[in-house]
C-alpha cells in the first residue's frame, strides 16, 4: 500500500496525489505524442475521434457528474459548434480563432437555456436541452444554403504554412492540444471555489444554499461552460467527419455522450476518458456480437438502441461509479490484500425528503 | 382547413399528452422520481390492447379492462425490478434511468410487433357528431371525455382516498410516513401500478385515432413539456399544459407548414422565461 506523506500544503491542492502518479501521466503524454509517428494512418483517426468524445465528455462531465444536472441535448451544441465552425470559415475566419467562437458561440446559447430553465429544478433543463435539440435540428435542416438544409456540405481543407489540417498527424495534435488543454482546465475548475460550489450544488442543493451559494448563477455557469466545451468538441468533429448534414447529431448521440458519463464514472476525470473508451469500441463489440446471435434477433433495428439502454440502466443500478468505481476496487482489493471488504464501498441510501411546499 | 376544426384537433391531442402527463406528474407526486419512460408505457399499452383485440379477437368490453390490467402489472413488475434498487440515490440517476429504460422498451416492442403502423379498430371507430357545424369524430370526443373523468378521478383519489393521502406523505418524507406506519415501498409500487394503467387507459383511446408503432412512445416528450408548461406537480396543470401545448401545435403548423412540433417546443423556451413555474404553480422552493 502506498502512504502519501505530506510536507506542504500545496500537495492538499495540487493537480497531482504524488509524484508517482505525476510521473504516470508523463509517461502516458510521451506515448500520446509518439503515437502518430509509430501507428498506422487508421488508427491515428481512430484516437482522434477518441480524444474528440473525450473533450465532448468533458463538457458534459461537468454538467451530469460535477453539477448533478441532466441535459438530453447535448448533441444540439455539438451541431451549434460545429455550424458555426464551417460557416466561420467559409467567411474567411482563420481555424483556430473559428474554433474558438464556435466554442463561444455555443456557450452563450447554452447560457440563454441555462437562464430559462435553471431557475426551476434540474428536471426542466433536461426537457428544455431536448426540446432546443429538436429546434436546432429543425432550423438547421430549414437553412437553406446558410446551412446546406438537409443535403448539408461540405467541411472545407485547410492548408496553413504548408500542413494540411486534414493530415492525421496534424489533427491528432490539433485534438491532442484541445483535449489535454480542456482537461487541464477542468482540473484548475475544480480546484477552485467555483467548482467546489458546483459539486456542493450536487450533493445538496439546500446545504449548499445555505452555505451563501448562488444556485442559479452558478447552475447556470456551469451549464454554459458544458456548452461551450462541447461546442468546442463539435467543432473539431467537423473536420473529422468532413460533411455535415442535420441528421449527424441527433437525439442519439445525446444518448450517447450521456452514456459516455454514466459508465465512464459519474464524478471523475478518469471516467472521462473511460467513458470515452467504451463509446468508441461498443459499436465494433455490437458488430461482432450480432453475427454471433441468430437471424431474428441480429437483423433487428432495434438492437444498437436496446444493447445501449440496458447497459446504461444496467451501470445505474449495479455500478453508479462507473468503469472507474469498480477500477477504484479492483485497486484497492490488490492493495489491500488478503484484508479487502466489501462494504468499503457501501452505499450510502438517503430518505427523500421534498423540496416542493404543499 | 376550419379554425374550429384544428381547436378540435389541438384539444383532442392535448388532452392525450395531458393524459400522459398525468401519468407521470402522479409518480412525481408520490416518489419524486420522474419517469421519461411513460410515453413508451403508454406505447406498449397501444400494442397489448391491438395484441388482445386485433390478433387474440377479443371483444371490446374485455380489451378495455384486460389491457388496464396488465399494464398496472407491468407497471408493478417494472417498480419491483428495475427502481426499487434506485430508492434513495440520486434524482439525477433515476431520470437517465428511465431514458434507458425507454430505448429498451421500444427496442423491445419494434422486436416483437415491428415497426409497421398498426391501427386499434373499436366498437365506436368511424363516427362522427356535428355540434354547432363542427364535425367532431367519436374517437376525439372519447378522448376528451375520458380525460375530464381520469382527472376527475385523480383529484378526487388524491384528495380523499387513505392511500392518496399515503402517497402525498411518502412524497414528503419518506423516513417519516415509514415511522407513522405507511409501508413505503407497496405505496411507491401502486403508484407504479396505477400510472401505468393510467397511461394504458390514454392508450385504449389515442390508438384508434393515431399509428401504433414503437415511436408511439415519443408523444412522452411532448407530455414532458405540457407537464413544464402547466406546472410541474400539478394534476389540472398537466391537462391544462396539454391543451395549450396541442393548441399551438395545430395553430403554428397550420400557419406555418411543418413547423408545428417546433412551434411547441419554442412555445416551452418562452414560457420557461416568462413563466417558469408554469400556468399553475405548485413548485415553490423550500425556504432554507
Amino acid at each position: 500500500m502506498l502512504f502519501v506523506f505530506k510536507t506542504a500544503y500545496e500537495q492538499d491542492f495540487g493537480l497531482f496525489k504524488h509524484a508517482i502518479q505525476r510521473n504516470c501521466y508523463l509517461v502516458l503524454l510521451v506515448l500520446l505524442v509518439v503515437a502518430p509517428f509509430v501507428l498506422e494512418r487508421f488508427y491515428i483517426g481512430e484516437l482522434s475521434e477518441l480524444f474528440i468524445w473525450c473533450i465532448a465528455g468533458t463538457g458534459l462531465m461537468l454538467l451530469v457528474g460535477y453539477t448533478g444536472l441532466v441535459s438530453l441535448g447535448h448533441a444540439a451544441f455539438m451541431a451549434l459548434g460545429a455550424y458555426t465552425n464551417v460557416i466561420l470559415n467559409k467567411y474567411g475566419v482563420p481555424f483556430p480563432i473559428s474554433i474558438i467562437l464556435a466554442a463561444f458561440f455555443s456557450g452563450a446559447c447554452g447560457l440563454v437555456i441555462g437562464v430559462a430553465a435553471l431557475r426551476m429544478t434540474g428536471i426542466y433543463l433536461a426537457v428544455a436541452t431536448l426540446a432546443f435539440a429538436y429546434i436546432v435540428e429543425k432550423f438547421i435542416g430549414q437553412g437553406g444554403s446558410f446551412t446546406g438544409g438537409h443535403r448539408g456540405f461540405r467541411v472545407e481543407n485547410f492548408e496553413y504554412f504548408g500542413v494540411y489540417l486534414n493530415d492525421p498527424v496534424v489533427f491528432y495534435i490539433i485534438c491532442l492540444i484541445t483535449l489535454l488543454v480542456t482537461l487541464w482546465l477542468l482540473g484548475n475548475l475544480l480546484r477552485s471555489p467555483t467548482g467546489r460550489a458546483f459539486v456542493a450544488i450536487r450533493d445538496s442543493e439546500i446545504s449548499a444554499q445555505a452555505m451563501g451559494i448562488d444556485l442559479v448563477r452558478y447552475k447556470t455557469l456551469s451549464f454554459a461552460l458544458s456548452a461551450g466545451i462541447t461546442g468546442m468538441a463539435g467543432a473539431l468533429y467537423a473536420y473529422k467527419i468532413g460533411y455535415l448534414y442535420p441528421e449527424t447529431f441527433t437525439i442519439f448521440t445525446s444518448i450517447k455522450l450521456l452514456m459516455l458519463v454514466v459508465v465512464g464514472g459519474l464524478g471523475s476525470m478518469h471516467g472521462i476518458v473511460f467513458g470515452a473508451m467504451f463509446i468508441s469500441l461498443l459499436p465494433q463489440i455490437i458488430a461482432l456480437v450480432r453475427d454471433l446471435l441468430p437471424i431474428w434477433i441480429s437483423q433487428r433495428r432495434g438492437l444498437e438502441p436496446f444493447v445501449f439502454g440496458s447497459i446504461l440502466i444496467a451501470f445505474l443500478i449495479f455500478e453508479p461509479k462507473g468503469i472507474y468505481g469498480r477500477w477504484v476496487k479492483i485497486r484497492l482489493f490488490f492493495s489491500q490484500f488478503p484484508m479487502y471488504r466489501k462494504s468499503t464501498f457501501k452505499r450510502q441510501k438517503s430518505f427523500l425528503r421534498t423540496e416542493r411546499v404543499h | 382547413m376550419d379554425i374550429s376544426q384544428l381547436v378540435v384537433t389541438g384539444i383532442a391531442n392535448g388532452c392525450v399528452y395531458g393524459l400522459v402527463a398525468l401519468g407521470f406528474v402522479l409518480i412525481y407526486k408520490a416518489t419524486e422520481m420522474v419517469n421519461f419512460a411513460q410515453g413508451d408505457i403508454m406505447m406498449l399499452g397501444a400494442f397489448i390492447a391491438f395484441t388482445l383485440s386485433s390478433q387474440l379477437e377479443m371483444p371490446y368490453y374485455i380489451v378495455v379492462p384486460g389491457t388496464i390490467l396488465i399494464m398496472a402489472v407491468f407497471g408493478m413488475a417494472l417498480e419491483r425490478g428495475v427502481l426499487r434498487p434506485m430508492i434513495g440515490e440520486p434524482p439525477f440517476a433515476v431520470l437517465m434511468l428511465t431514458i434507458g429504460l425507454g430505448f429498451v422498451l421500444r427496442a423491445i416492442a419494434g422486436t416483437i410487433w415491428g415497426h409497421q403502423p398498426n391501427q386499434l379498430i373499436t366498437p365506436y371507430s368511424g363516427g362522427v357528431i356535428d355540434i354547432a357545424g363542427i364535425r367532431l369524430d367519436y374517437e376525439k370526443l372519447v378522448i376528451m371525455g375520458g380525460t375530464g373523468v381520469l382527472c376527475a378521478l385523480m383529484f378526487l383519489f388524491f384528495k380523499f382516498t387513505r392511500i392518496g393521502v399515503a402517497m402525498q406523505a411518502a412524497s414528503q418524507n419518506q423516513l417519516a410516513a415509514y415511522y407513522v406506519g405507511i409501508p413505503v415501498n407497496r405505496v411507491v409500487s401502486i403508484t407504479w401500478g396505477i400510472s401505468a394503467a393510467v397511461a394504458a387507459a390514454a392508450a385504449l383511446m389515442v390508438a384508434p385515432l393515431w399509428w401504433i408503432e414503437p415511436g408511439l412512445g415519443l408523444v412522452g416528450i411532448k407530455a414532458f413539456v405540457a407537464a413544464i408548461v402547466g406546472g410541474f406537480g400539478s394534476l389540472p396543470g398537466a391537462l391544462i399544459g396539454g391543451i395549450a401545448i396541442g393548441l399551438v401545435e395545430q395553430l403554428v403548423g397550420y400557419t406555418i407548414p411543418g413547423f408545428g412540433e417546433t412551434g411547441a417546443y419554442v412555445f416551452l423556451l418562452l414560457m420557461l422565461f416568462i413563466r417558469p413555474e408554469g400556468i399553475l404553480a405548485t413548485m415553490q422552493r423550500k425556504k432554507v
